[in-house]
């Protein structure tokens, strides 16, 4: 007879997950209910799918409306042929301006004078037309530029006075540094220069022409040897937001505009000096074309230069009511997750209220007696669930929109493949903290519906009122600055350029504040749930 | 049906946190049309009405946006709160005619959101009234004072009383047709809200403005408009019928609902 060893379960399981107190056990166990209840998981699976389809019924309803703007940028114009200039760094950009220039090679140094610069709107139905109207083109353009070449969309780097923003040093379209502040007159002139050393040009700004400051220093990747030099003036189109729109409508007026700058003492040095005896040979003409034929161009008489232009060197923002407008962007793709985060909100808060409905929350509170635990575990397993949410129905739908905007042949704004997967993540994080704050509201107001009104009320109606423009713009940005809504920025998926005059509004995908500023607005309102939820799970009977 | 009607009034208003809600329907209107109101200001260029556009009704009337989500929690609870509770089931027993009982509690709940709207609507009116000719859009500007001593400021407030009523109305038959309050608010919402999110970004303005013309909202609250009615896809009232029916169609799918399946 052989002795049989007494029998042992083969499975031993590891002593940490034994304990009832182990948090990653609490943790499980909360994801348990959460995915045994069918019914949650068929509401999450619905809600990414509704999130995504939204998407994809904005950037594939119907035809756009291209044909009424169909004039937009060097492309033709019918809908598939709209297309933009990009700049060096891949971005769309405008890049037509008036341009006294010369061709110098190596290095040296341009120095010029301002003495005036006045605009023009060229607008003929504007009761203001032709007259000049100072300071309603703020970032009318008059300066140095130094160029690679004449083509459009070239790196550059430019020094240049403005009307409403003083001096400012830009290159390659997107950078922009401030010199000195005040508009530019005769009894106030600006002293401008630019040296270039190999890559890098140094503008320089002075009132004197004696006492220069440095305004920047940028660095030109592969800027040619001989490259194009000298002043130019550009001015963009005038725009002004006008009208609180109600319901729906914000008009702008707009229309093209010229801006004329008086310059004088323009000198060549260092290495561009000119040979003794010879002049300056500077030669006028636009880089692209003027909007309106026949505007532009340029005399001298004396040691001074006139210089007449039209047009902008600067990126183009996306969005509605924009140059951009027909152009599909991300926001557009990703114009369902409101939908998405009011379904999440009816599972987060059901994660919670179900269980205070049917009593089992006596029973969880009976296995983990640590109140605090039960609500970090659900918090944790809700934020997990709203991030994968958030993730997947972000990603569906851009990846969607993308395909079904190719398919149409419609123009998708350009976006970097590292601003698209921000902007997915970004939505991602939004759907965690929201569904963490939708659960705490639960656990505070104990009752299912309430806690889905009160989520949607802090969250998507101040979005929506926003966005839609229901209340006043200036009313709706505080909106999206103090409410948990305020998350709604980690979808914003390109800069918004304050060198470029446009309405930046929560509908064109800008939101009044950055990315981390509105993630922390809604971190705050998460932990202030939290701790408040937590506050009452102590005091109170689980009911 | 008097008795059903009397049952319901009394679970209605012994109910914790009924009159809550409605205090919450008129405090929040109210506050938000008022600071919406304080909120306008003229742009630089002016005042006139052609360079605002603004709409004093709309601005004054802003609240509505807000108080409809608490109204429809009303009516949600009115009906959802029993299913969660169970108390449904009692009182089914007490009355088994189903649709007299459905329609005993639609009454009570249309009646309580009437009386409760039209608070909240007078109180904005005269916020607006008080608050708007401070901000620009005074007489001298070329604007009426919001005031319903004028035919279309009054339509306006009316209609939007008569807007609460059926948003509430709509609240109350999807959530019985859905049985669960927290899903019944949350597609109550989500119905208001996506219609004008998707006509405002889908490109084609046709269909764009087909949806904004079947949208419970946005079509009810043209009953707010006293500019610009001719851009409107619809009339102001024509927009107030179409919540009409929506309400009604969710009315009676609710009905059927209740009427045939289990408690």
């Amino acid at each position: 007879m052989t002795a049989t060893a007494p029998y042992r379960s083969p499975a031993r399981p590891d002593p940490a997950s034994l304990s009832r107190d182990g948090f990653a056990q609490t943790v499980r166990a909360e994801w348990t209910k959460f995915r045994t209840v069918r019914g949650w998981v068929i509401g999450t699976l619905i809600g990414v799918l509704v999130m995504a389809g939204l998407g994809l019924l904005a950037s594939a309803g119907g035809q756009s409306s291209c044909q009424a703007v169909g004039s937009v940028g060097p492309g033709s114009g019918t809908c598939p042929g709209i297309s933009f200039l990009l700049g060096p760094n891949g971005e769309p950009v405008n890049d037509s301006f008036y341009f006294v220039r010369q061709p110098l090679a190596g290095d040296g140094s341009v120095t010029v004078r301002v003495t005036s610069l006045t605009e023009q709107l060229t607008t003929p139905d504007s009761a203001r037309s032709n007259s000049e109207v100072p300071g309603v083109v703020p970032w009318a353009k008059a300066g140095l530029i130094i160029k690679a070449n004449l083509t459009q969309g070239s790196a550059y780097a430019a020094i240049m006075v403005t009307p409403g923003h003083g001096v400012r040093m830009q290159w390659n379209y997107t950078g922009d540094t401030a010199g000195m502040s005040g508009p530019v007159s005769p009894a106030n002139p600006r002293w401008l220069r630019l040296t270039r050393s190999g890559d890098v040009i140094t503008g320089y700004d002075s009132a004197d022409g004696t006492n220069w400051t440095q305004v920047a220093a940028v660095t030109l990747a592969g800027l040619p040897s001989t490259a194009q030099v000298g002043p130019f003036t550009a001015a963009p189109d005038y725009t002004q937001h006008a009208g609180e729109g109600f319901g729906g409508g914000t008009s702008n007026f707009s229309g093209p505009s010229q801006d004329t700058a008086v310059f004088d003492h323009l000198a060549t040095s260092g290495g561009w000096t000119p040979a003794p005896g010879s002049r300056a040979a500077w030669a006028g003409g636009y880089v692209g074309s003027p909007q309106m034929p026949g505007i532009g161009g340029y005399h001298q008489s004396g040691g001074q230069y006139t210089v007449t232009g039209q047009g902008d060197i600067a990126p183009i923002p996306s969005g509605h009511g924009g140059e951009a407008d027909p152009a599909v962007t991300v926001s557009d793709y990703l114009v369902g997750t409101f939908a998405g985060l009011i379904a999440l909100t009816v599972l987060a808060a059901a994660s919670v209220t179900a269980e205070y409905r049917r009593g089992l929350i006596r029973l969880t509170f009976a296995a983990t007696p640590a109140r605090g635990r039960v609500l970090a575990a659900k918090s944790v397993v809700v934020a997990a669930v709203g991030f994968v949410f958030g993730l997947a129905g972000a990603a569906a739908a851009v990846l969607a929109g993308e395909a079904i905007t190719r398919a149409r042949g419609a123009y998708a704004f350009p976006i970097s493949g590292m601003a698209e997967a921000r902007v997915i993540i970004g939505t991602g994080v939004l759907a965690a903290f929201f569904a963490v704050l939708a659960m705490a509201i639960g656990v505070i107001v104990r009752r299912g519906a309430a806690t889905v009104a009160v989520a949607v009320l802090v969250i998507v109606v101040p979005y929506f009122l926003a966005v839609f423009a229901a209340v006043p713009l200036n009313a709706g940005d505080w909106l999206l600055r103090i409410m948990p809504a305020a998350g709604f920025a980690l979808q914003q998926p390109y800069p918004a350029y304050g060198q470029v005059s446009m309405f930046y509004a929560p509908f064109s995908g800008y939101f009044p504040l950055p990315a981390g500023g509105g993630l922390a607005v809604l971190a705050a309102w998460t932990a202030a749930a939290l701790a408040l939820a937590a506050y009452l799970l102590r005091r109170r009977d689980a009911g | 049906m008097s008795d059903a009607l009397h049952a319901e009034w009394t679970k209605f208003r012994t109910l914790a946190g009924t009159w809550w809600l409605l205090l919450a329907v008129a405090a929040l209107t109210v506050t938000v049309s008022a600071a919406t109101a304080a909120d306008f200001h003229c742009p630089p260029g002016g005042c006139t009405p052609q360079l605002t556009g603004a709409d004093p009704a709309r601005l004054g009337l802003a609240g509505v946006y807000l108080g409809q989500v608490v109204i429809a929690l009303l009516a949600v609870l009115a009906i959802g709160g029993e299913y969660g509770n169970g108390m449904i089931r009692l009182t089914l027993t007490a009355l088994p005619r189903r649709l007299t009982a459905f329609t005993a509690k639609a009454l009570v709940t249309a009646a309580a959101a009437l009386a409760t709207a039209v608070l909240a609507v007078g109180g904005s009116v005269l916020a607006g009234w008080l608050i708007l000719p401070g901000q620009g859009l005074s007489a001298a500007n070329g604007y009426l004072p919001l005031s319903l001593r004028y035919g279309s400021d009054l339509r306006a407030a009316c209609g939007s009383v008569f807007y609460l009523t059926l948003i509430a109305l709509l609240a109350y038959g999807v959530t019985a047709a859905v049985r669960d309050a927290a899903a019944g608010i949350g597609l109550v919402l989500g119905a208001l809200l996506v219609f004008p999110i998707m006509s405002a970004v889908i490109p084609d303005h046709v269909l764009a403005r087909h949806l904004e013309q079947i949208a419970p909202m946005t079509a009810g609250l043209y009953v707010q408009a006293t500019v610009g009615l001719d851009a409107l896809p619809l009339t102001p009232w024509q927009g107030l019928g179409v919540t009409a029916l929506w309400a009604a169609g969710a009315l009676i799918l609710g009905a059927a609902v209740f009427r045939l399946r289990d408690a």
